[in-house]
């Protein structure tokens, strides 16, 4: 990740140059189309992964009561997709996700208008909350509360926005920069 | 009255329909959507009984009833008459439009679906009771007057005519929000009926009012902001015949006529009005006189005759007011007669230059009669309802006063010029001369026939019926001060108006006839002129929006951030100079954890200062945002804590992903000498010095105001007491971050969030589109910008 200048920079003094990486992070293989891969990082992140989601969903519904909500909740589970990428590239974020991130980030905003909006339809003012407390044979009594839907919407907005930065940001440079290797060859 | 309040729902949610609609059934979405203002002007109707009974009815939909903001609806007089017009006049327009686009035109639904709308913001206009539903669908009237001017955009002529209609009136529509609320502030209430009864005074409302009359004399083409009504006549004509003759246009005048019984007696009000519109009717005149082309010799027509209509309701007494009530009516009818005839002639002839057209008043015997009533309405030739309107008109200002006898000697000039050129329009259209060839067209069916026939026949109607119309006129002008013996009729005996009259239609034939005006030679000065004026005026505007931001926008980051900076220490450091700083009272330290946190975080602080590698800066400052978030723990902020770790977390990666595209080492140019320079002499140059300044300057004030800021606290606020006490029982959380976050201020939430998403949108777009133009080049290390703190912000 640290780019291609690994040797010393040309006006070689210790002042200019202490920082500059004396060996690489990770011993990777280039696979295919230029990519660094390491198998060690990629398994070892497969398996964390399923993990970190449910964490993700753990700090989504924990949120009312202690640390977490949808923006923390979201973030993990963003951070999840981040792993993915850094360990794969573009084809393993592929392989775990194949909504397109704008769609999420417009269901996110939905969810949380139509949550604000939907007491309305009920004769409330906008923006009410509501508290459930039903009964059920095996969990006991459970608490819901309707904000939670707000929650969901900001969860689901930030993993998509996350998921847009690693399109952008990510694999779109990553592309650009697969385009110009091919164009210089 | 809760029907009409879904009738202006109907249009739309029909209008959402239509384009969808247009699929299958093509130009005929026209004659469905018609049926909106057609089923909107029949329960109107109902209502009339009430009306004319007693008390005008209103309904009220609370909106956000926690800020105040309701929709009331309000069915008197002066709204009674205008959803006539705008329902009546709407659905033949609606009709005879089915006829008028090609039958296989792709912008049908489009274009069905705008009118349907507009149809409904103008009924919500004219019944709106409160001054902020008001203004939202006269901007509504106006975004569908842009966006039908400017059709598909395809002509260069059509998007700059949608643009000057759209820059002018939305200016003035601006102007008028502001009037609104201040007098809406001073009244004590946004209620119009409530402002109209009970005015408020004071200079603020003087100010208001004329604030007000901005958007009245934008809307309705006044001097000097008229030529964008005529430039919108590249519309087609049914659009023409409706928002810029019959409705929107009327809106600006409707507005002056609403607040008129409250106002009418300020020299505020009725000096520009009566001066303005006085103006505008000669020059309109004039104007319509030397035009070739129908429309726009309706076009400065329907200028003149707005500025008639806004002298009569500016000028604040009875009969003045009930003229322009019934002239308000005959306008709307006999002006969307004649464009749809003009629009009749253009189809069938393929042209509406009066030089061109011959012999059509043979061919076509019906319309050309229809289109005589309209223009005999218009010219005020008895028995129409024109001419009844006009007499009022005369008899409101035939009073031996100096400012009546002005009005008066306006009024008559300005009439005869309205005799001539309906004169020009009818010979022209259907006269035969000596020139062209006479034209052979296709008879024009019975749709365009039956369109022109209603209004033209219902002017005639009006005309003896007058009664009829002041029934509801003398409703309106009941508000307004001044004698109550005159009636609205077509035979007051032998009087000074019908003197007058017969002056008028004389005189008219008679400039007609010489065609003196149109002879006259048509110079004004440069800067007189008021298209040029808002070329110019648009001209520097873009000329000052260019210069400002090529002063403002350098596109250099380390310039942003100081001003950034300098203005954060500027502004609150005054403040705080100002009222002195207050003792701050806290203890050094409240754990031992925070000792080791705090030297993470002052090494990584310093360390920055020596990275030479972008990747090494950034994870320096990862560091320094770790070391916070652990103090925020440290603190038992865990939420805060816990957001921090992972948004550092992200902007870490974030920052990784972009440094792929950057060289790794800061920019450094080289200086002259680099080799004599030993190792550990100061790095900063000449230049960087200031960038040091600034940089030490905002830390050090930032360090002190978080210190002050956090040491003068001396108990938890209100506001967050009443929270946590509140979490568990109104929210049922135990968490009290989260349930302010999406409970308490939800509403602030949602706004944040959608930020987020334009923003991330935005940030994203920019990217993605960077990486199709290809041969863009990166920034290279000489510039001082690199793209990666385009993600910082």
């Amino acid at each position: 990740m640290t780019g291609s200048g690994t040797g010393p920079v040309d006006n070689g003094s210790e002042w200019e140059s202490w920082d500059v990486p004396k060996q690489q992070w990770l011993r990777a293989e280039h696979g295919p189309p230029g990519w660094p891969r390491s198998l060690l990082l990629e398994v070892a992140v497969r398996v964390v992964f399923p993990t970190v989601l449910v964490l993700s969903l753990y700090l989504l519904f924990v949120g009312h009561y202690a640390p977490g909500g949808g923006f923390s909740g979201g973030l993990v589970a963003g951070l999840a997709f981040v792993l993915r990428y850094v360990a794969g590239g573009s084809v393993e974020l592929a392989a775990a996700v194949r909504i397109k991130p704008p769609a999420l980030i417009g269901t996110g905003l939905t969810v949380t208008v139509v949550t604000a909006l939907a007491p309305l339809a009920f004769g409330y003012p906008a923006l009410h909350s509501e508290q459930w407390h039903p009964h059920l044979p095996v969990l006991g009594e459970l608490s819901i509360v309707s904000s939670l839907f707000l929650d969901i919407g900001i969860y689901l907005l930030i993993v998509g926005l996350v998921l847009d930065l690693l399109r952008s940001l990510g694999a779109g440079i990553e592309t650009r920069d697969l385009e110009e290797e091919e164009a210089s060859r | 009255m809760r029907h009409v309040l879904i009738a202006i729902a109907a249009h739309f949610v029909v209008a959402a329909m239509l384009p969808v609609a247009a699929r299958w059934w093509g130009r005929r979405v026209f004659a469905v959507g018609a049926v909106v203002p057609a089923v909107a002007l029949v329960l109107a109707l109902t209502e009339l009984g009430t009306l004319l009974g007693g008390e005008p009815a209103t309904e009220s939909v609370a909106w956000a009833t926690g800020i105040g903001l309701e929709f009331t609806v309000r069915l008197d007089a002066l709204a009674m008459l205008m959803t006539l017009l705008v329902s009546g006049i709407g659905t033949v327009v609606l009709c005879y439009f089915a006829r008028y686009a090609g039958p296989d035109e792709p912008g049908s639904g489009r274009d069905a679906a705008l009118m349907v709308v507009f149809a409904g913001a103008m009924l919500g206009l004219v019944l709106a009771d409160d001054v902020l539903s008001l203004y939202v669908f006269w901007e509504i009237t106006t975004v569908c007057s842009f966006l039908l001017v400017g059709g598909a955009g395809d002509s260069d002529e059509a998007r700059r005519s949608a643009k000057q209609a759209l820059v002018v009136t939305v200016l003035g529509g601006l102007a008028m929000l502001l009037g609104l609320i201040v007098l809406g502030v001073a009244a004590g209430t946004f209620r119009v009926s409530e402002i109209v009864a009970d005015p408020p005074g004071g200079a603020a409302v003087t100010a208001a009012v004329a604030l007000i009359l901005a958007g009245v004399v934008t809307k309705s083409a006044q001097v000097p902001f008229h030529p964008w009504l005529p430039a919108a006549m590249v519309a087609p004509t049914p659009v023409s015949a409706y928002l810029h003759a019959a409705a929107m246009v009327k809106a600006g005048v409707y507005l002056a006529a609403r607040f008129a019984p409250g106002f009418a007696d300020r020299p505020v009000f009725w000096v520009p009005l009566v001066a303005l519109g006085l103006w505008t009717m000669v020059l309109g005149g004039v104007r319509a006189l030397r035009q070739h082309d129908l429309k726009l010799l309706l076009a400065y027509g329907t200028i003149s005759q707005l500025g008639f209509l806004l002298v009569l309701f500016g000028a604040g007494t009875y009969t003045a007011a009930l003229a322009g009530a019934a002239m308000l009516l005959a306008h709307g009818l006999f002006k969307s007669a004649l464009f749809l005839t003009a629009g009749a002639v253009d189809k069938g002839t393929g042209t509406r230059d009066i030089r061109e057209l011959s012999g059509l008043g043979r061919r076509w015997p019906v319309l050309a009669t229809l289109a005589g009533l309209a223009a005999a309405s218009m010219a005020g030739v008895p028995p129409l309802v024109g001419f009844v309107g006009k007499e009022a008109a005369l008899k409101a200002f035939s009073h031996a006063e100096p400012k009546d006898f002005v009005v008066l000697a306006g009024l008559v000039g300005a009439s005869v010029l309205t005799v001539a050129y309906s004169l020009r329009f009818l010979v022209g259209a259907f006269g035969t001369r000596a020139g062209p060839e006479p034209v052979r067209p296709k008879a024009p069916g019975a749709v365009f026939t039956g369109a022109v026939a209603l209004p033209a026949l219902a002017g005639l109607v009006l005309g003896p019926g007058a009664a009829w119309v002041e029934a509801l006129a003398a409703r309106y002008a009941d508000a307004l001060p001044g004698s109550r013996s005159y009636h609205l009729a077509l035979w007051h005996g032998l009087s000074l108006p019908l003197l007058l009259s017969a002056v008028i239609l004389a005189g008219g034939y008679a400039v007609y006839r010489s065609g003196v005006v149109a002879g006259m030679p048509g110079w004004v000065p440069g800067p007189l002129q008021a298209q040029r004026g808002y070329d110019g005026t648009v001209t520097g505007l873009h000329a000052l929006a260019h210069g400002l931001t090529g002063r403002v926008q350098t596109g250099s980051l380390p310039v942003y951030l100081g001003i950034i900076l300098l203005s954060v220490v500027a502004a609150p450091g005054t403040m705080l100079l100002l009222r002195g700083v207050p003792p701050v009272d806290m203890p050094w330290s409240r754990s031992w954890l925070q000792l080791p946190l705090a030297l993470i975080v002052l090494a990584a602080a310093a360390a920055v200062l020596r990275a030479r590698r972008r990747l090494t800066a950034v994870l320096l400052t990862g560091m320094i945002g770790y070391g916070i978030g652990g103090l925020f723990l440290v603190h038992g902020a865990i939420d805060l804590a816990l957001a921090q770790f992972l948004v550092e977390t992200l902007t870490l990666v974030v920052f990784v992903l972009v440094l792929r595209r950057l060289p790794p080492p800061f920019a450094r140019p080289r200086r002259e000498g680099a080799g004599q320079r030993r190792p550990g002499q100061p790095a900063l140059r000449r230049r960087e010095w200031p960038k040091a300044m600034i940089a030490v300057l905002g830390g050090t004030f930032v360090a002190l105001l978080a210190t002050v800021f956090s040491g003068s606290r001396m108990r938890l606020p209100e506001a967050s007491s009443a929270y946590v006490e509140q979490a568990k029982p109104d929210a049922g959380a135990t968490n009290v971050v989260n349930a302010i976050l999406i409970d308490f201020r939800a509403f602030d939430t949602i706004g944040e969030i959608t930020v987020l998403v334009v923003a991330a949108t935005g940030a994203a777009s920019l990217a993605l589109a960077a990486g199709r133009t290809r041969h863009r080049s990166m920034p290279r290390a000489e510039q001082d910008q690199p793209e990666g703190e385009e993600v910082r912000r």
